[in-house]
């Protein structure tokens, strides 16, 4: 099967549960398990979180989700035009947050390469990030 | 995103209930901070039995309302989270700092 997504929404914070959710509703005819389908919804969630927070910091710009379904893999694109990220590999840290006085977790990077298979976090052309991940929906079924 | 307070016991509960990430995080910090400044308890429990997701927002919440009550020497614990958010709480090792308590996972 493929199968193509593409959204773009307004950078608020009402948005990431839209997102997520949109994206879960997406994946649904790969017949994923509950897990599945709650890790990718918070995969979603995190990078989208991240673009809102830290790309726009609040204020106004565009997030763009693009979802691929090749086969039995998920590819899931975020991109913002924000202020990007001056060093990707010690923002990837766990624990490390610019906002870290604003109860940030520093945990977004983290989560997101725990549950899904592979993320890259890449400059976006004329500013902001790209984040790209990826997850096989029944992987576990196949290794046992 | 519905938040009950309660006082059982001298137990300060904050029971959560649907979706916790950024856009409902204000909210639910609010409610909390107020509730910890307001009444007389000996603990905190977070009840999570209604909570349906977490993110990391919830995780980087609840580092924040553990630096509030260390200041007033109250400990914290989580019960009743299900299979989703526990393996969040579980990935981000919080439980090392508010154990968890009450009986087993709950499901789905």
């Amino acid at each position: 099967m493929k199968n193509e997504l593409t959204m773009i929404f307004s950078s608020v914070s009402e948005n990431e549960a839209f997102a997520r959710s949109a994206v879960a509703a997406f994946c649904v005819g790969l017949n994923p398990t509950v897990e599945e389908i709650n890790d990718i919804k918070t995969a979603v969630s995190e990078a989208v979180t991240n673009s809102i927070v830290h790309g726009y910091n609040g204020g106004e710009g565009e997030v763009s989700l693009h979802v691929q379904i090749v086969e039995k893999c998920v590819h899931i694109t975020v991109t913002d035009h924000g202020v990007g990220i001056e060093d990707i590999q010690t923002a990837r840290q766990p624990f490390f947050s610019t906002k870290a006085n604003e109860d940030r977790s520093g945990m977004g990077f983290t989560v997101m390469e725990s549950v899904m298979e592979c993320v890259e976090v890449l400059p976006t052309e004329g500013g902001g990030i790209t984040v790209r991940m990826s997850k096989t929906i029944g992987a576990e079924d196949a290794v046992s | 995103m519905n938040i009950g307070v309660s006082v059982t016991n001298r137990a300060l509960t904050f029971a959560l209930a649907g979706e916790l990430d950024e856009c409902s995080y204000k909210q639910v910090k609010d409610t909390m901070d107020d509730a910890i400044g307001r009444y007389i308890y000996d603990k905190v429990i977070f009840n999570f039995s209604g909570l349906t997701f977490m993110d990391s927002t919830g995780i980087g919440m609840l580092i924040g309302r553990y630096k509030v009550l260390r200041k007033f020497a109250k400990p914290c614990y989580i019960e009743g989270a299900n299979k989703n958010v526990e393996k969040i709480l579980n990935m981000t090792g919080i439980y090392s700092i508010m154990p968890k308590i009450g009986g087993g996972e709950t499901e789905l």
